[in-house]
Formats: C-alpha cells, sequence, structure tokens
C-alpha cells in the first residue's frame, strides 16, 4: 500500500498535463471536475498510505522510494525521488485534501470566467509542484517544487492581468520570493560543499561534523528562503498583495500551499535548528514580530480579503516562533488547523464576493448574515476557530505554541498573547461590519422579478472586461468606491450554489474539531504528537509544565481572546464608522509597504531609468558600437573570408592545414 | 603472365564475413537497393510517404540489428570482425543506433516537405540510408582505409541531397560547394593516412596503437604530419573552426530537410571516427594533439556562438549554432578520458535528435519553395500554430542547455569531461559561449511567442542590431551577398555569380510580407508531427530521465 506513494504527485501531473492538452475541448465544467478528481485521487493515495505507515512501528515509519538518479556528476547525486514519513504525509495530506475542496468550489467561483480550463491548469500544477516541495527525498527536489510554487502563484495571482494591479501583485510576489530564494540556494550550495550530498537523510546524518557557525549560516539561509515563501519580515508585503488574485487562489495560496511551504522547511530541518540555536532564536523572535505586525495591520483594513491576508501574516508568525522555539508539532498543528479556518474563511469571503458583486470593501457591507445563513455561520466558525475561543481548533493549535514560547522566553509569549488579543478583535470587526449591524449597499429592487440570481448574471456579463466575475471583482477599493451599488440597479445576496457551499460545510466542520488531534489532556490524546515524533522528537511542552500550568495558560488564552471579541462586539456591531480605532499608521500598513516603496522599489525604478537612459544609452551601446566598429573593421577581414568563393573557403582550409602542422611541429619541436 | 594473375588470385584469402557484424550496414544500404528498385518496377510514380514509410522501416530494422548486436555485446564483450577491419563494440553499436534513429525520423520530418514541394521520387530517401550506412561503418571502422571509405559513403550522398531541389539555384550552388570542399578535405584526409601509415607501418587501427605503444619514434615528423591532416579531414566533416566555412553556405542553400539530415549524420559519422581513432588509437600522442584541440575547441565555440548572433536568416543561424555544438563535442573529445568520450556520445545522440527536429520545424515554417527562413518570418508563430511554436521553443531551448531537456546533460557532461581533465579554461570558455548561444536561440522563442501588435519595437531592435554589429559577420550572413564580385575567374570559385543575389531576393520577400499581408505557413502533416512528437518526447524524457541514455553512452566507452 505505501508503495502507492509515487501517485501522489502524479495524479495531478497527469491532470495538469491532461488539461495542459485538451483542457479547452474538456471545456467548462468538465475540465474542472477533471482536475477536482485528479486531486481527490491524489489525496485518497495519500490516506491510503497514510494508513499504511500506521501499521508500521513508530521508528520504522519512513521510507525513500527511488525513482531514478537525475544528476549524477562527480560525488554530487541528485535523485528523483520521494520521502514518505509522518511529516511529509501529514503535509500531502492536508495539502491535497484542502486543495480538493477548494478546486470544487472554483468550479463555481470561476464558472463564469473565459479562461476556465487555464485556471484549472495551473491550479493542478500548483497541487504538484507543492507535493513535490514535501515529497522529495533531497533538497534540490525540494528547491524544484518550491519555485513551482514561485511560477504558479505568479500566474494565478496575476490571472487576470489584464488589470494593472494583477499584474504586478503577481510580479511583486516573484520578486520577493526571488529574495528568499536566493537564500535558499545559497544554503544548499552551503550544504553540498560542508556535507557532500543534498539528500535529507544523508546531510541530518552528517551534522556533526559540522562547526556551528556554518550550521547557523545554514540555518539563517534557510530562514530567508522560508521568510520570503512563507511572508516572513522583512519579506511579507507580497502577500497581503497576493489576493489580487481569484479568490480560491488566496485560499489555496494561504491555506494549504505556498506559505505552509516555508513552515515546512523549518520542520523539516529541525536536527539543524536543534544544532544552532542561535539562528532558532532568531527565527522565534522574526515570527513573533511578524505576528503581531500582521495582527495589528489587520485591524485597520478595509479590504474583506486583505484583512485576511494579514491575518495569514500573522498566524504564519506564530508558526515560526513555534519552530524557532523548537516546537515543531505545535507549529505543524497550527499550520493544520490554520489550513482549515483560513480555507473556510478565505472561501466564505469568496461567496461573500461573489454575492456582492465583486464588492470587497467590508464598510459597503453590513447584515449579510440573514440573506446569507450558511456562508455567515461559516465565517462565525473560521473567526472563533482563529480568535481561539474554546473548543473551536484555534484554542489548542495556538494555545500550545504559546506555552511553548513561554518555555524559551517570557517575552516572546507576552507579544503572542498580545496578539491573540487583537486576533480575536480584527477578525470580530470583520465578522460584524459584514454580516451584522446596518446594511451599507443598495438592495435589488424587490419589484423585480425577486431572484437576485437573475439579476446577478447580466451584471456579470456586462462586466468590462469578458465574462469573468472577478475581473471586475478585485478592482481597487477606490474605484468601487466611486460607485455605490456597482451601476446597475443594486444586489440581492444570497448563499452560493453547493458546489461552493459544500467546502464551507466540511472546512467548518474541520474548523471545529481539528483541534481534537492533539489534545494536551493526556499521553494518549496528543496523537499528532505522536505520530510526529519519530521526525522531530519531543517537544518541550512533555517536559516543563505542570497540568495545573496548562490548564491556567489555557485560561488565559480564552480569556484573551475572549476580550478581543467582546471588544470587536461592543466596537463594531452598530457602526462602521470609528477613525480612532483605525489609525492612519495602521491603514498604511505601518508604512512599511510604503518605505519599500519609496525608499527601494522607486530609488531603483529612478536607476533603472537613469541606466536605460545613460548607461545603456552611452555605456553598453557604446560598447555594442564599439564592438560593432571593431567588427565591421574585422569584418572587412572576415567579409573577405566568408564570400561565397569556394576558391576561398578551399585557401581557408589549406591555410588551417598549414597553421595546424606549423602549431603541431612547433609543439613536438621535431 | 596469365598463369601469375591466376595463381595471385588463386592465393588471395578472402576474410571470414561475420555478416551480424555489418548487419545493420547491410541492412541501410540494401535498404537504398529496395527503394531504387521499389522506384523502378512501380510503373506509376508512388507518393513520397510511400517512400517514407519504407525508410522508417529500413530504420526500425537497422535499429532492431544495432540492438541485437547491443545485446550480443553485452553478453560476449567485445570482438573485431572481417579482417580486424570491423570493431564490433560498445562504441560502434552506440552509434549504430544512433544512425539507425537518425534514419527512423528523417523521412517523417521531410515527407511533409517534398509532398509540399513537388520533389517526389525516391532519391532523398535512399541516398539517406546511404549515407546511414557510410555513418555506421564510420563508427565501426577499425581501419584507416576503411575509415576513410566510410566517409566517402557517408559523404557524397549528402552532396547529391544538397543538390536536390534542382529548380533552386541556391540548391546547386550549395551542393557544388559542399562538394568542391569536401573532396578537397578528403585528399587532404588520405594524405594524412598515408603520413600515418608511413609512420606506423599500418593502417588497422589496433596495430597502429600497439606500434605507438611499443615504440619511441626519433623523428615523428611524419606522423604528427599525418595527425594533423587527420583533424582538419574531421575537423571539416564536424565542421570546426576553422574548416567550417563551407557550413553556413551551405546549410542555407540545401533543401531544409536534407540540412537536418547532414547536420546531423554528418557529425554522427565525422565525430564517431574522430573518437576512435584520437581517443582509442593515439593516446599515446594526446600530449601533442589535446593543445591543437585546445585553440579549436576555442574558436569554434566562440565563433559558432558569436556569429550565430548576427544571422537574420534562422538556417544560417542553426548553421552557426550548429558549429558551436561541434566545439562543445569537440571539448570531450579535448579531454581525451573515457568520461570525455561519454560526454561527447551523449551530447551527440542529444544534438542529433535536436537539430532533426529543428529544422523539421524550420521545413514546415519556411513555406512553398522553401524560401521563408527570416527570422521575421517567425513573428508571431505562437498565434498561427501554438503546438508548433511550443515545438520549436523547446528544441530550441534544449540547443542552449535548459534543464530538463537533454541538451542540459549534453553540455553539463561535455563541460565536467573537461573540468575533471583539469582544462577549466577551456569549461569557463565553453560556458560562456553557451551564454552568449542562449540569447539567439531566445530570440527566435521570444520573436515566435511576441505580440505581432508589437512588431514595430523588435523591428527597431534588429535595426539597432544590424547597426551595432551585425554588418561585420551578417555581410557574410543574410545580407551580405552584396559583396559577391559578379565575374569569377578559376580555382574553385566557379560559381554561379548571380545565386547568392537571388538568395538575398528570396530571403526579403517574406521579410516584406510580414509587415503586410498574412504568411501562410506550409501545412503540417501527420507525419511531421508524429516526427516532431518522437524527437520533442524524446527531449524531454531523456531530460527528466537521463539514466537509460547515459549508461548506453557509458557502456559506449567501456567497451572501447
Amino acid at each position: 500500500m505505501i508503495h502507492a506513494a509515487f501517485l501522489i504527485p502524479l495524479f495531478p501531473l497527469a491532470g495538469f498535463a491532461v488539461l495542459a492538452a485538451f483542457g479547452r475541448r474538456l471545456g467548462n465544467p468538465l475540465a474542472g471536475w477533471f482536475a477536482t478528481a485528479m486531486v481527490l485521487f491524489s489525496f485518497i493515495v495519500t490516506a491510503l498510505v497514510f494508513a499504511g505507515l500506521f501499521q508500521h512501528a513508530p521508528d520504522a515509519r519512513h521510507f525513500t522510494q527511488h525513482w531514478f538518479t537525475w544528476l549524477g556528476v562527480d560525488h554530487l547525486r541528485v535523485d528523483a525521488g520521494l520521502y514518505v514519513d509522518p511529516l511529509s504525509m501529514t503535509m500531502a495530506a492536508f495539502i491535497t485534501g484542502v486543495s480538493t475542496l477548494i478546486h470544487l468550489y472554483s468550479i463555481g467561483y470561476m464558472e463564469h470566467d473565459e479562461d476556465f480550463s487555464k485556471f484549472f491548469v495551473y491550479l493542478n500544477l500548483f497541487v504538484f509542484s507543492m507535493l513535490m516541495l514535501v515529497l522529495g527525498d533531497n533538497f534540490l527536489l525540494s528547491f524544484f517544487g518550491w519555485e513551482g510554487v514561485g511560477v504558479c502563484s505568479y500566474f494565478l495571482i496575476s490571472f487576470w492581468f489584464e488589470r494593472p494591479s494583477a499584474a504586478s501583485a503577481g510580479k511583486k510576489a516573484m520578486i520577493y520570493n526571488r529574495i528568499g530564494d536566493a537564500g535558499f540556494l545559497a544554503a544548499i550550495f552551503l550544504i553540498f560543499e560542508k556535507t557532500g550530498s543534498v539528500q535529507y537523510r544523508v546531510v541530518f546524518a552528517h551534522l556533526g561534523h559540522l562547526s556551528t557557525g556554518t550550521l547557523v549560516a545554514i540555518a539563517l539561509l534557510l530562514f530567508l528562503g522560508a521568510a520570503g515563501k512563507s511572508a516572513q519580515i522583512p519579506l511579507y508585503p507580497w502577500l497581503a498583495d497576493a489576493m489580487e488574485g481569484p479568490t480560491p487562489v488566496s485560499a489555496l495560496i494561504h491555506a494549504a500551499t505556498m506559505v505552509t511551504a516555508g513552515v515546512y522547511l523549518m520542520c523539516r530541518i529541525n536536527p539543524i535548528l536543534h544544532l544552532a540555536p542561535d539562528a532558532a532564536h532568531v527565527i522565534a523572535w522574526v515570527g513573533a514580530c511578524t505576528a503581531f505586525l500582521g495582527a495589528s495591520i489587520g485591524c485597520a483594513q478595509n479590504d474583506i480579503k486583505k484583512v485576511l491576508a494579514y491575518s495569514t501574516i500573522s498566524q504564519l508568525g506564530y508558526m515560526f516562533l513555534a519552530a524557532g522555539s523548537g516546537a515543531y508539532v505545535a507549529a505543524i498543528f497550527l499550520m493544520l488547523t490554520h489550513a482549515f479556518y483560513k480555507a473556510l474563511l478565505f472561501l466564505s469571503a469568496g461567496s461573500v464576493i461573489h454575492a456582492m458583486d465583486d464588492e470587497q470593501d467590508i464598510k459597503k457591507m453590513g447584515a449579510l448574515a440573514k440573506l446569507m445563513p450558511l456562508t455567515a455561520i461559516a465565517f462565525l466558525v473560521g473567526w472563533l476557530s482563529i480568535a481561539g475561543i474554546p473548543p473551536f481548533s484555534g484554542f489548542w493549535s495556538k494555545g500550545e505554541v504559546l506555552i511553548n514560547a513561554w518555555a524559551v522566553s517570557p517575552a516572546l509569549w507576552a507579544i503572542g498573547a498580545f496578539t491573540a488579543m487583537l486576533t480575536a478583535y480584527y477578525m470580530g470587526r470583520e465578522y460584524f461590519l459584514v454580516f451584522l449591524g446596518q446594511r451599507r449597499w443598495v438592495e435589488a429592487h424587490a419589484g423585480g422579478d425577486g431572484h437576485g440570481h437573475v439579476l446577478e448574471v447580466p451584471n456579470h456579463h456586462s462586466a468590462k472586461l469578458g465574462a469573468d466575475p472577478g475581473a471586475t471583482g478585485a478592482r481597487s477599493t477606490e474605484e468601487t468606491g466611486s460607485e455605490p451599488g456597482h451601476g446597475s440597479g443594486g444586489l440581492h445576496p444570497h448563499d452560493a450554489r453547493w458546489v461552493m457551499s459544500a467546502p464551507l460545510v466540511v472546512l467548518s466542520f474541520l474548523a471545529v474539531f481539528g483541534g481534537f488531534i492533539d489534545l494536551p489532556f493526556h499521553p494518549n490524546f496528543v496523537l499528532l504528537e505522536r505520530w510526529l515524533d519519530p521526525v522531530v522528537g519531543h517537544s518541550l511542552l512533555v517536559t516543563h509544565f505542570s497540568v495545573a500550568q496548562e490548564w491556567a495558560f489555557g485560561i488565559a488564552d480564552a480569556v484573551l481572546a475572549l476580550i478581543g471579541a467582546t471588544v470587536a462586539a461592543s466596537a463594531w456591531r452598530r457602526t462602521a464608522e470609528r477613525p480612532a480605532l483605525e489609525p492612519r499608521f495602521l491603514t498604511m500598513a505601518w508604512f512599511i509597504d510604503w518605505s519599500f516603496d519609496h525608499l527601494i522599489a522607486r530609488p531603483s525604478s529612478l536607476f533603472a531609468g537613469f541606466a536605460s537612459a545613460v548607461i545603456d544609452n552611452r555605456v553598453i551601446d557604446g560598447a555594442v558600437n564599439g564592438v560593432g566598429a571593431l567588427a565591421r573593421i574585422g569584418g572587412l577581414g572576415l567579409r573577405k573570408v566568408q564570400n561565397g568563393y569556394v576558391r576561398t573557403y578551399a585557401l581557408g582550409l589549406l591555410a588551417g592545414a598549414v597553421v595546424l602542422i606549423a602549431f603541431i611541429v612547433y609543439r613536438a619541436g621535431v | 603472365m596469365m598463369a601469375r594473375t591466376l595463381l595471385a588470385a588463386s592465393t588471395l584469402s578472402l576474410p571470414h564475413v561475420n555478416y551480424t557484424a555489418i548487419m545493420p550496414e547491410l541492412i541501410a544500404l540494401g535498404g537504398s537497393l529496395l527503394l531504387l528498385a521499389v522506384a523502378a518496377v512501380t510503373p506509376r510514380r508512388l507518393p513520397t510517404t510511400v517512400y517514407a514509410a519504407m525508410t522508417s522501416g529500413i530504420g526500425i530494422a537497422s535499429l532492431v540489428a544495432s540492438l541485437v548486436l547491443y545485446h550480443d555485446v553485452r553478453q560476449g564483450g567485445a570482438f573485431v570482425a572481417i579482417a580486424h577491419s570491423i570493431d564490433v563494440d560498445g562504441f560502434s553499436v552506440l552509434v549504430m543506433t544512433l544512425a539507425s534513429c537518425v534514419l527512423i525520423l528523417t523521412p517523417m520530418l521531410a515527407a511533409g516537405f517534398f509532398e509540399r514541394e513537388g520533389l517526389g521520387g525516391c532519391e532523398y530517401y535512399a541516398l539517406a540510408c546511404i549515407s546511414v550506412g557510410g555513418a555506421m561503418l564510420m563508427g565501426a571502422a577499425n581501419d584507416l582505409v576503411l575509415i576513410f571509405l566510410a566517409l566517402e559513403v557517408l559523404s557524397i550522398p549528402l552532396y547529391v541531397m544538397a543538390g536536390l531541389d534542382y529548380r533552386r539555384e541556391g540548391s546547386g550552388e550549395a551542393a557544388l560547394k559542399y562538394f568542391l570542399l569536401g573532396a578537397f578535405s578528403s585528399a587532404i584526409f588520405v594524405y594524412g593516412i598515408a603520413l600515418v601509415y608511413g609512420a606506423t607501418g599500418s593502417t588497422n587501427l589496433g596495430e597502429i596503437a600497439a606500434f605507438l605503444a611499443h615504440n619511441v619514434l626519433v623523428a615523428n615528423g611524419v606522423l604528427y604530419g599525418g595527425m594533423a591532416l587527420l583533424i582538419v579531414g574531421f575537423g571539416f566533416k564536424v565542421a570546426a573552426v576553422p574548416f567550417h566555412m563551407w557550413t553556413p553556405d551551405v546549410y542555407q542553400g540545401s533543401p531544409t530537410p536534407a540540412v537536418g539530415f547532414m547536420a546531423s549524420i554528418a557529425k554522427v559519422g565525422g565525430f564517431a571516427a574522430f573518437l576512435r581513432v584520437f581517443i582509442s588509437t593515439l593516446p599515446t600522442l594526446s600530449q601533442t594533439w589535446k593543445p591543437v584541440l585546445w585553440v579549436i575547441v576555442i574558436i569554434t565555440v566562440l565563433l559558432g556562438a558569436i556569429a550565430a548572433l548576427v544571422q537574420r536568416d534562422v538556417k544560417r543561424m542553426l548553421a552557426y549554432s550548429s558549429i558551436n555544438h561541434a566545439g562543445f563535442i569537440l571539448l570531450g573529445l579535448q579531454a581525451a578520458t573515457a568520461k570525455g568520450a561519454t560526454g561527447s556520445l551523449y551530447y551527440l545522440f542529444a544534438y542529433s535528435l535536436l537539430i532533426l527536429g529543428s529544422f523539421g520545424v524550420i521545413a514546415v515554417v519556411g513555406g512553398r519553395g522553401d524560401t521563408g527562413h527570416s527570422i521575421e518570418r517567425y513573428r508571431g508563430l505562437a498565434r498561427r500554430s501554438p503546438l508548433l511554436a511550443g515545438a520549436f521553443a523547446l528544441l530550441l531551448l534544449a540547443q542552449a542547455g535548459a534543464p530538463f531537456t537533454t541538451g542540459f546533460f549534453a553540455k553539463l557532461y561535455v563541460v565536467e569531461a573537461a573540468v575533471a581533465a583539469h582544462s577549466y579554461a577551456l569549461a569557463a570558455v565553453a560556458m560562456v559561449s553557451a551564454a552568449i548561444a542562449a540569447f539567439f536561440y531566445l530570440r527566435v522563442v521570444f520573436v515566435m511567442f511576441a505580440d505581432t501588435r508589437l512588431a514595430e519595437a523588435p523591428a527597431g531592435d534588429a535595426a539597432l542590431v544590424q547597426a551595432a554589429g551585425a554588418p561585420a559577420v551578417s555581410a557574410v550572413g543574410a545580407s551580405g551577398s552584396g559583396v559577391f564580385e559578379p565575374a569569377v575567374a578559376g580555382g574553385g570559385g566557379v560559381l554561379l555569380a548571380e545565386a547568392p543575389v537571388r538568395l538575398e531576393e528570396e530571403t526579403a520577400t517574406p521579410e516584406a510580407s510580414a509587415t503586410g499581408e498574412e504568411i501562410r505557413d506550409g501545412a503540417v502533416s501527420a507525419w511531421t508531427w508524429s516526427g516532431l512528437i518522437l524527437t520533442v518526447g524524446a527531449t524531454v524524457v531523456f531530460g527528466i530521465w537521463p539514466q537509460p541514455l547515459v549508461d548506453f553512452a557509458q557502456h559506449a566507452h567501456l567497451l572501447f
């Protein structure tokens, strides 16, 4: 059973290949169903392999499936093969599982898009890349998946590339990721230089010979890579812009794939981090700061998806805090539960955007709970989970992160706990502004025909950029802000059809109960920890805390979450305007993106302009012209040679022969 | 008198002929006779696809025979057959296999062209069979005289092929140039054989090697001279600088499918004998010939890459690019190690399929009359025929050495061999040339995929290139025919003075039409598609899963 592991990445790859070749012919919605089925098959195989792995003794739960040697030069050997162990299978299971739901949702969300099949081509490739990343048995294969994920995210974020904002968001993601990738690559070079291999198991076996400085360098370079992919300080701004892509893409990037890659990498290299505690501390502190930064910015954003984007940055910060504290299980646990509730939140937000005819400003929503009960409940579950209200999944996973942070440094715990309160607050703010309070949008005339859906369809088709819902969708808020009600006669929001609702139901279930896979009450309940134990070893939790202390931490977390939620309720239940709670420095995201733009991007552009105007024109072109002139002079000679005359060519041949003989005779000294 | 002759005849001992040892050659050469016979006995002219199918069948038969031989060699080891003149080892079997693959693919990629051009008949296919037989023999020959014979069997059909498009004077010009220069280089080559024979007392490669291993020549000028002339002869065949000058003209003038075929098979045969003679027969002299090849590799890779940069004619560009490739293959030879030989063989395999496929696409895009080879013709190809453009892009990227294609490993292995042989400078120069070469491959890709609405900007870019450096080398290229003197006197220059001008006009026409009316590419037949699928498929599959091909190449040198 476990030897079927090779099928896990193969199904999405096959889906990609078939859709790339025949996607248009399969058409809408068949292409979407096909893509969904491929990822679903992949999930089923993952589950089978998972179960197969379970039958082995804990220490025997890993094996390498060697396919072939891709590259063998000198003692550099790069195999194409899978490494199956509890960590990679946990990743594969939630990647394929959540991706299946997102694929299903996309069939509904993208139904009016003219590039329907192309969307699924990218989605399948995305899932394939991500699976190669987590299943690859060496750094280089993971890097291959890493780059594949980067490329796919570029295509998907700028899927509606007609819009300049989407095109530039895709570019931004690409550039930030390049910076991280440089770190990853440098780390691989260093690893190969020092250990002579790039295979995980071989590298980890050789760590004893490495100096601490080398290990810290490797760990920090890998962390730079992870920071790029997982949006940590200072490489986070791209993630906030990445919501320019269609909403299912945001869900895929933020929940199941891409951003979790960095966390996975940190957990995979846990033997390195163990030996480089300084690097681990850096990671923990960067993670805590990112968590706070993301949460604080999330408090003052008005775009429904942007709030979620900053909350992702914040939650990823928690994961790095956990990884840096040596609590890899907690990092994975939070990643899992986060995948559930963040996918849920994004897909609910997508339903709202869909229903609001592509409005994304939460200040222009309100009172949608009655009209979209299912979506409202789903979003509520998502909010309570991310806020850490017991017994929702987020409570358990975040609690574990915080308790481990305390073990490293109470200061880290304090930042994390305060951020947890902020999280409960800003997500509550979003919930109240969208689903409760006053209606701040223009309703469709009830006198029409009573079916909002009928009204909705022409809206999509009248969209300027073709029949895709999002083409007009994620337009910048300024633009939509100027035309309330969005053109034609108002809205009639309602829950989406089943392909979009079913994933919400499943994800809600997971968001509520997902925390039960790792309950801290009794050693028999910490399923995830025991499952991952062969890979990461014991986390610090077991050794340091008594049951009473654990209870105290849990109660503290719950109280903080409730405070945040209560503040949100009292502040935003009735009104949508509280400028005091939305200071400009938060709306502007601490001016960090702004200063990157002004201090780095614009000077770079200016320099590029200068380079193109002066350096390129004068220096490079000068050099080229100089070469050209030289070549022209030499060309006169060459022209005499390559002139089309056989006699010249024959002479050249003869001259070559003579020179050759002279050369040999001279060398041999005959 | 008569009695003496008879006596001599009766004592002439015929060697035992082991037919299985030369079965692939026999199939290929016999196949050409079969084609000619079929053409002679059928009352009406058969469609060209029938001949193409037969030729592919012959290729498959010789491939099977080669693989059987490969199996024998793996089981029983290498052996020498037919009076010690035929080597049957992993090396010769690999060359046979490769030549068979070329023979299978060539008709697939040519049939559509000959159908379109109305150049029916079996000639092209029969010639291809003969040439492939010659190439196989070059890989198997264990005797300098046999190598020479095989060289001629390989080359003469190529001269004819170059002139096959009898309606186009450029084709005749190419054929004549190729023939005259080929004959000239053959003469030099034979002279080299004579000198080596004079110095060592044998033409048999095994005996030469043994002689050199056991004797130290005091005055070895004759041997060195012979070796130098052999380098000239092989260098001409594989288009190494400075013996390359025929290449751009011949590639530009010959019918496109013939170019694809000659570009692959001439290098297969030429390098097969080159590698065997220098690595397995003259290793004792490597201290002498390595520096020579060092210089040749450097000027070959650099001139190939830089001259290709400024070409406006795609065939001419690929001619220079194939010179660049020849430099890379020589890089493996220059290392003079088993690793180098493996690298060169792998490169040869990858290159042959790439160049066949590339010229298959060019034959289609060239359109009726086989004249539309200006780079402008490729503008917007992705819109007109996305699959064709995709295939061409892949083939070009592979030639540039992009990962996940065979081209990547080809370059990797020869450079690795050079590094292992401590030729660091050489490896660095080769990589720099690869970077330069990537530019012109990518330019074609860019042109194909660029929006046709942006036609003005790249045109300006082209003008800039023209202004900057182009005239120098491209003067010799597409736009340089102005330098042809009208009157020609004596020497090898008995050439149609107007022909190059015509070439110029021909390339100019599609350029004019590119901006104006719609370009109409040639139709892509099912044959072409299958050929392209095979070449592109092999390029990608072996680029991702290189082991089988690497093993094959490694066995080739192990059984040397």
